[in-house]
C-alpha cells in the first residue's frame, strides 16, 4: 500500500475505509481463488448475499459463513433478487442480524433481463431503512434526480452503475456518470458493469469515489492477477483524478523543446 | 396445520411456533427468518406462534455481488 493510500482514506457514513475498491463473492471457481483474490485486492469490504438454505446446495451455511470470517474483511449484504420495497426491507433486517452490520447494498430490482433498479421504489426502500438505523449504500441508475433523491432521504453514499450487471461493457454513458460527479458532492461508487481495469481507472479518473466489483474479477482466466489489476487501476484513477489531468488540446504541441533544434532550417544539399 | 418452510409444505401441530418450524428443517446456524415477508428476530422464535398457510423463509449467507 502506497503513501498515498494511506493519506487518502475513503469516507463513508464516517467511517474510514483504506481501499477504493469493493469486491463481491460470486461466481469465483472456488472458495480458494475468491479467498486468494480478496487477499491480492485487500478490498474495502466484501459483499455477500441471503438465500433459503435449500436453495444453494452446498454453497450454504457454514464453509462461507467461515471463509468470510477468516478474510476479516469487512462484510457488505446486499438485498439482491428483491423485487419490491417489503421484501427488500425484509433481507435487510434479516442480513443485519445473520452478518451483525447496519451496511445494506440496497438493490430493488425492477426488471429481470436488464437487472435495472426499481427507481419508482428504490427511494421508499432506501428512506424507510435509514429510519431504521441502516447504512445504506443504494444500487441505482445514472439518473441524476433519482441519485439527488436518494440522497434527500439520507443515503450518504450512491452507487450508480456502469452498465448492468455482469455485462462487463464499462461506462456506457459517460456524460451522465461525470453529469453526475459534476453535481453530487457525497460519496459515488461505481457499481456493476465495468469488466476491465481501464473502466475502474476512467471512473476513478472522473472523480468517483470507488468501484465495486465482482464478475469482472471471479470471471477472468486469472482471477487473482486480475483482483490485483482491478486494485492497482482503482488506485491510479484516484491518483489521477487528485493529481489533475491536463487540458486536452486539438493540435499537436511539441514536448521538447523546439529552441535549438539541430539543422532546424537547414536546406538539404 | 400445514404452513410453507422455504416453497416446502410441512406438517405442524396447532399453536405452532416459529421455533418448531426452523426445528423441521433442521436449520442450520447462521440463518435467519421471517414469517409473511416480515422479519422475526431470533429473540422471538418462541414467542411467534404460526398460523395455517402461513409462509416461512429461513435464508443463510451465501456469495453475492
Amino acid at each position: 500500500m502506497t503513501a498515498q493510500t494511506n493519506d487518502d482514506p475513503l469516507f463513508l457514513y464516517g467511517q474510514r475505509f483504506e481501499s477504493r475498491l469493493l469486491l463481491g463473492t460470486s461466481r469465483y471457481p472456488s472458495p480458494t481463488l475468491l479467498a486468494a483474490a480478496v487477499q491480492r485486492a485487500s478490498p474495502a469490504m466484501v459483499t455477500a448475499s441471503l438465500r433459503r438454505q435449500t436453495a444453494v446446495a452446498g454453497e450454504t451455511g457454514k464453509p462461507f459463513w467461515q471463509l468470510l470470517k477468516d478474510l476479516n474483511v469487512p462484510v457488505l449484504p446486499n438485498t439482491a433478487g428483491c423485487h419490491g420495497i417489503q421484501e427488500a426491507i425484509t433481507t435487510a433486517q434479516m442480513a443485519r442480524e445473520v452478518f451483525e452490520t447496519d451496511w445494506i447494498k440496497l438493490e430493488v430490482i425492477g426488471d429481470d433481463y436488464t437487472l435495472q433498479p426499481d427507481t419508482l421504489n428504490l427511494v421508499t426502500a432506501a428512506e424507510q431503512l435509514i429510519r431504521d438505523g441502516f447504512k445504506v449504500l443504494p444500487y441505482t441508475t445514472d439518473d441524476l434526480v433519482l441519485c439527488q433523491r436518494l440522497v434527500d432521504v439520507g443515503c450518504q453514499a450512491v452507487m450508480p452503475w456502469a452498465a448492468p450487471i455482469g455485462t462487463g461493457k464499462g461506462p456506457i454513458n459517460p456524460y451522465a456518470m461525470r453529469l453526475l460527479r459534476e453535481r453530487l458532492s457525497v460519496p459515488l461508487i461505481v457499481d456493476a458493469g465495468l469488466g476491465r481495469p481501464s473502466h475502474a481507472c476512467s471512473v476513478m479518473e472522473w472523480g468517483f469515489d470507488a468501484v465495486l466489483l465482482n464478475t469482472a474479477v471471479a470471471l477472468a482466466q486469472d482471477p487473482v492477477a486480475m483482483a490485483g489489476a482491478f486494485a492497482s487501476a482503482t488506485q491510479a484513477g484516484r491518483v489521477a483524478y487528485l493529481s489533475g489531468t491536463m487540458t486536452e488540446q486539438e493540435s499537436a504541441q511539441p514536448s521538447t523543446p523546439v529552441l535549438g533544434t539541430p539543422f532546424w532550417h537547414h536546406t538539404a544539399n | 396445520m400445514k404452513v410453507l418452510i422455504n416453497q416446502v409444505v410441512h406438517d405442524l401441530p396447532e399453536g405452532a411456533c416459529l421455533a418448531q418450524a426452523i426445528d423441521a428443517i433442521d436449520a442450520k446456524q447462521p440463518f435467519a427468518a421471517a414469517v409473511n415477508t416480515h422479519f422475526v428476530p431470533r429473540a422471538r422464535y418462541h414467542q411467534h406462534l404460526l398460523h395455517d398457510g402461513d409462509h416461512i423463509e429461513i435464508i443463510s449467507p451465501v456469495t453475492g455481488g
